[in-house]
């Protein structure tokens, strides 16, 4: 851990100039993986604005008919909401499945955001990695990569992103609402995370300086049709090996819309809409679900320790689909998948 | 004799317990001192090569830094190599720290920063600049096993295999039958609750009281004193709390070296505790190579056993357990050939993680013998009544005692066994293919020479001491049941001390020998003071127990009655009066008999019943039950050996499941080094647990019959699971942990 200093700042303006001004500064709000990897030094700020008092924690009706989540409401309140459980129930479930009660206690909904990569290399400062230190290589992809990403994969890093209610997030086509130097702006969720490209130390579109205020849930009608499958290596409190968000709007007998993002295999939450739109006016049928599950994976791409996970994700898709088309949902309390 | 209140053989609660949920309980980070200065270790960023440079001044600079500590400016220790050889040493030259520039493996302490406060070493120690010059390292056992060797030199207390009998090689050509495949147990780390952590408080003449994490508070004042060169009389090592060890806490680790080098060069008091990553870099379960041949009849009797284990260890020491021997000690066979080989690897020693050997051997013999019963068309069970053995065939001696029968029988019909159609993928839940799968478990019942002292004052208080350790297994509430039960008195009106070097010589904790070792030692000392105070009683004018023996009478509620006529007494203290003293002390020691161990083996035996769920299409399992019969002599207290078996069998669903340390061979590094990434198993992963202590008559180990619980609940645990898995979905994985991608496969 490095010497740091702390200031409680007092407004959104405030909180984004002390920031902007520093290149150093990191805003601090429930800092249940910021903390974490400063110990590791992993990131290593020199000043940290805590934001945790500012007025960023209501869930609010938006005119459109949708929910504003402040950014610091945290993982609890939001899974717990009773409009966020009737309304977006995919959301309320993908948080459920993330973490431990203790943690989702003190985590934001901004911060769940912006959770870094558990890449073993990445969290090991004694070890090269491009996200940690540009330019010093990507072990994990000739090293243990049984957790790495097959999808959106570069040359110089095949982290994953780590969140869980980021998935839904991303099914949802949530939008984050952002405040800068010069104003706010609104970021997609599908432009919100970065693939790593060449630039692998950068997870986010987000500016340094920014700081997100809420993530808006457009108004949607997924509460019937959805689910949440997330695959790990013990039945709770791990990190998605791959996970599904899958909601679908059914018409009759035909899915109208269909929404999916998958977790666990990309350095973002990956969505496919060209996938999504095969569904389009289609009859719930494993053997469709199957073809979009070829169709989103036709371009991935395994390493050493990893080829597992092509094939799991398959089957989790076809699985989550199954499940949203037919209206059980996984729990995320009982750990027997439906 | 053991009978006055009853307290053995009942369940009791922990004496400890309400310390430990209140916090009241001290672990060694937790202990204060007055000026009291923080170390925080430097790792090694590579496995092998040579320290070039080191550069603390960013460190130094650091307002509150005290001291940088490297291999260039350490204080001078001990010359010898038996200096640092603690009582669990394997054979070979210790590991120093900071000995000299030389790297040996990745995570090797390499500086130990020391500050006012632990965040300003922590800072600091992150501004060290260390350069390297890298040499070729080699952590694949499967590029090391080439070399691999028979240890030249055995260590202590470990048995190696047994001569060949007759012509195990021949007898599997000829053998109808035949089951010859490789088996893994991933390497684990042993991953306690508590890190492991040094107080060393520094008192004024220079005298050293250390608050270690330990299990043998002994064995780490022995190693301080000779490393140091210290009279013993100069270090006291206190550690009355362990939060968990499993075997991680059997050699002094280098944090206390650190801890106490610093505290004497700086002459002041230090705490150094490791991080959760550092506690993967030093010891650890080996990664084992098992090959087991099997040859029987169509009758599914062992005509041949062959294993052989090629084991990791360290380039400086030959780590060593047991691994291969329990195969013939198992079953019954003529021709047995057993082998067991060492492989150097660029790592740190391994150390004993519960039921060293034993978990992993047991594990690949069970799972074989799971195959020769589908091999066979044998039920599992029936398989191994077929091939039991009344004697240790090897060692041509009888057992002490073995209910292994009465394991399987009970266990079975606990568990449903009957109801088994053995065909694989023959049970469905819905999704879910459902497993029943058996397997046996063994461990030593191991008794060692061990000291007690007892001292009963006139007020009726009984305090018994000794230097062993509780890691949490229930030590402290057993042996105050034992001096109870043995004087008569009240639990409550007894204390229990333990965890500290002053008090009366103990071995380590571990191998499940304390229960038998302190508690015999216990015993043994509350006994002379029973004599003592029968003595007394007598002597006292007008006695009523003028003419008895002590045979005649009965100790009870502070009391010595006529067992025929309980209206005749007298109190102790009116006994202590008559001596005309106000306590009486004794201190004694117990050993395990010579005679006994010259005629017989001592083990403990349980069988071990899974119920698995498997969601074939997706690889996820759960283990919905596991029945564990366990037979394992006189179980002093029910409810806290019912946790250690519970302990173990959630280790045992570890090691079947999750239970992995990954190591990067081009790094030469453990990488998934932290509680996250190294899966054990939370709460999620555990359903019902039965477990059954069958009842076994055992005199001949130590008066008392205790074999001890701490391990026997991990062995058979995986084998059992993994071979569930097998009769759900007709898959057989070799290689433990079962993750998804084996099961996807």
């Amino acid at each position: 851990m490095n010497r740091f200093s702390y200031v409680r700042a007092e407004s959104i303006d405030e909180a984004v100039r002390e920031v902007v001004t520093d290149p150093t500064a990191r805003f601090i709000a429930g800092g249940t993986n910021l903390i974490d990897l400063m110990k590791y030094n992993v990131e290593r700020p020199e000043r940290l604005i805590d934001i945790t008092r500012l007025p960023l924690n209501e869930i609010e009706e938006t005119d459109g008919g949708g929910l504003r989540v402040g950014a610091l409401v945290t993982n609890d309140a939001a899974a717990h909401d009773p409009r966020i459980q009737a309304r977006y129930p995919l959301l309320s479930s993908a948080i459920m499945a993330g973490a431990s009660p203790q943690l989702r206690n003190a985590a934001t909904t901004g911060g769940n955001l912006l959770q870094r990569t558990r890449c073993y290399y990445f969290y090991d400062s004694g070890t090269p990695c491009n996200k940690r230190e540009p330019g010093t290589g990507c072990p994990a992809s000739f090293g243990r990569n049984r957790i790495h990403a097959i999808l959106g994969t570069s040359n110089h890093c095949i982290a994953t992103h780590p969140s869980d209610m980021c998935v839904a997030l991303a099914a949802l086509e949530a939008v984050v609402h952002v405040a800068g130097p010069d104003g706010t702006r609104a970021i997609s969720m599908a432009d919100f995370h970065r693939l790593p490209g060449d630039t692998p130390e950068i997870d986010t579109n987000l500016r340094h300086g920014e700081m997100i205020l809420a993530v808006e849930l457009p108004p949607a009608d997924f509460g019937t049709n959805y689910t949440y499958l997330k695959l790990r290596d013990r039945l709770s409190y791990a990190f998605a090996l791959v996970s599904v968000a899958a909601a679908l709007r059914i018409d009759g007998r035909t899915i109208a819309e269909a929404r999916l993002a998958l977790g666990g295999v990309a350095h973002k939450p990956w969505r496919d809409s060209e996938a999504e739109n095969m569904l389009r006016g289609q009859a719930a049928s494993a053997e469709r679900f199957a073809d979009v599950a070829d169709y989103i994976l036709r371009d991935a791409k395994a390493f050493d320790d990893n080829a597992f996970k092509i094939d799991l994700a398959r089957r989790a898709i076809v699985t989550a689909l199954s499940q949203a088309a037919a209206g059980t949902p996984q729990s995320q309390t009982d750990k027997r998948i439906q | 004799m053991l009978q006055a209140n009853g307290y053995i053989g009942v369940p009791q609660n922990r004496v400890d317990g309400r310390a430990k949920v209140t916090g009241a309980a001290q672990y060694a980070a937790e202990f204060d001192a007055p000026n009291l200065a923080y170390g925080i270790v430097v790792s090694s960023a590579i496995a092998k090569g040579r320290i070039t440079s080191i550069d603390a001044s960013a460190a130094l600079a650091v307002p509150g830094v005290i001291q940088v500590f490297t291999h260039e400016n350490r204080s001078r220790t001990a010359w010898f190599d038996r200096s640092y050889r603690d009582e669990t040493a394997p054979p070979g030259s210790p590991f120093r720290p900071l000995y000299d520039d030389a790297v040996v493996y990745s995570g090797q302490p390499v500086a130990l920063v020391v500050a006012e406060e632990y965040e300003i070493a922590a800072c600091a120690a992150s501004l060290v600049q260390i350069e390297y010059e890298t040499d070729t390292h080699l952590t694949d056992i499967d590029l090391a096993k080439n070399e691999a060797y028979a240890p030249p030199r055995k260590r202590s207390g470990v048995k190696e295999p047994p001569s060949p009998r007759g012509d195990a090689e021949e007898a599997f050509v000829q053998a109808p039958v035949k089951i010859h495949h490789e088996y893994r147990v991933a390497i684990e780390h042993h991953n306690p609750m508590e890190p492991h952590a040094s107080t060393v408080i520094y008192q004024e003449g220079g005298k050293l009281v250390i608050h270690d994490k330990t299990q043998g508070a002994q064995n780490s004042q022995s190693y301080v004193a000779s490393v140091f060169g210290l009279s013993s009389d100069d270090v006291q090592v206190v550690a009355p709390f362990v939060g968990g060890a499993f075997g991680s806490g059997l050699r002094p680790q280098y944090q206390l070296f650190l801890a106490v080098m610093a505290a004497l060069e700086l002459k002041r008091s230090i705490r150094v505790v490791l991080t959760r990553d550092q506690m993967f870099t030093f010891g650890y379960r080996p990664l084992t190579i098992q090959t087991i041949s099997l040859g029987a009849g169509p009758d599914g009797k062992l005509q041949s056993i062959m294993h052989d284990a090629i084991q990791t260890t360290s380039p400086w020491e030959d780590y060593q357990e047991v691994v291969v021997n329990w195969s013939n000690l198992l079953y019954h066979c003529d021709n047995v050939k057993l082998t067991y080989k060492l492989a150097q690897v660029d790592t740190y020693t391994p150390i004993d993680m519960r039921a060293p050997g034993a978990a992993i051997g047991v594990t690949a013999i069970e799972t074989a013998m799971d195959e020769l019963a589908y091999a066979t068309g044998i039920d599992p069970i029936e398989l191994r009544l077929r091939n039991y053995t009344e004697t240790d065939e090897a060692n041509k001696k009888g057992f002490t005692s073995k209910e292994l029968r009465a394991c399987y029988q009970i266990g079975a019909e606990r568990f449903g066994w009957s109801k088994r159609n053995p065909e694989p993928r023959s049970m469905r839940d819905g999704r879910e293919l459902v497993g029943w799968g058996m397997a046996t478990g063994v461990w030593e019942a191991i008794m060692q020479k061990t000291a007690a002292r007892a001292v009963l004052t006139q007020d009726g208080k009984l305090e018994v001491s000794s230097a062993t350790a509780d890691i949490g297994t229930g030590t402290y509430t057993i042996l105050t049941q034992i001096a109870a039960d043995t004087l008569g008195v009240n639990m409550e009106d007894v204390t229990a001390r333990i965890g500290d070097s002053s008090l009366p010589k103990s071995p380590v904790q571990g191998g499940s020998w304390t229960a038998a070792s302190a508690g015999s030692a216990v015993q043994t000392a509350c006994q002379t003071v029973r004599e003592k105070l029968f003595k007394y009683a007598r002597q006292m004018d007008d006695s009523p127990l003028a003419n008895a023996s002590i045979e005649q009478v009965t100790f009870a509620n502070g009391k010595i009655l006529l067992t025929n006529d309980p209206s005749s007494s007298v109190t102790f203290a009116q006994a202590m009066q008559a001596g005309g003293v106000d306590r009486i002390e004794a201190e004694e020691k117990a050993s395990p008999s010579l005679q006994t161990s010259m005629s017989y083996s001592g083990y403990s035996h349980s069988a071990v019943f899974a119920e698995v769920r498997v969601d074939e299409g997706l690889g996820i399992v759960r283990v919905t039950r596991i029945v564990n019969a366990v037979a394992a002599g006189t179980i002093l207290n029910p409810k806290t050996a019912r946790s250690q078996i519970l302990g173990g069998v959630v280790f045992g669903i570890g090691m079947a499941l999750e239970e992995e340390s990954m190591l990067d061979h081009n790094l030469g590094r453990f990488m998934n080094h932290s509680l996250a990434e190294y899966h054990v198993p939370v709460n999620a992963d555990i359903y019902d647990i039965d477990v059954i202590f069958v009842s076994e008559h055992e005199d001949k180990l130590n008066p008392m019959g205790v074999k001890g619980v701490g391990e026997i609940g991990v062995v058979g645990t995986a084998a059992a699971i993994g071979n569930a898995i097998y009769h759900a979905t007709g898959k057989r994985i070799r290689d433990y942990p079962i993750t998804i991608d084996k099961l996807l496969k």
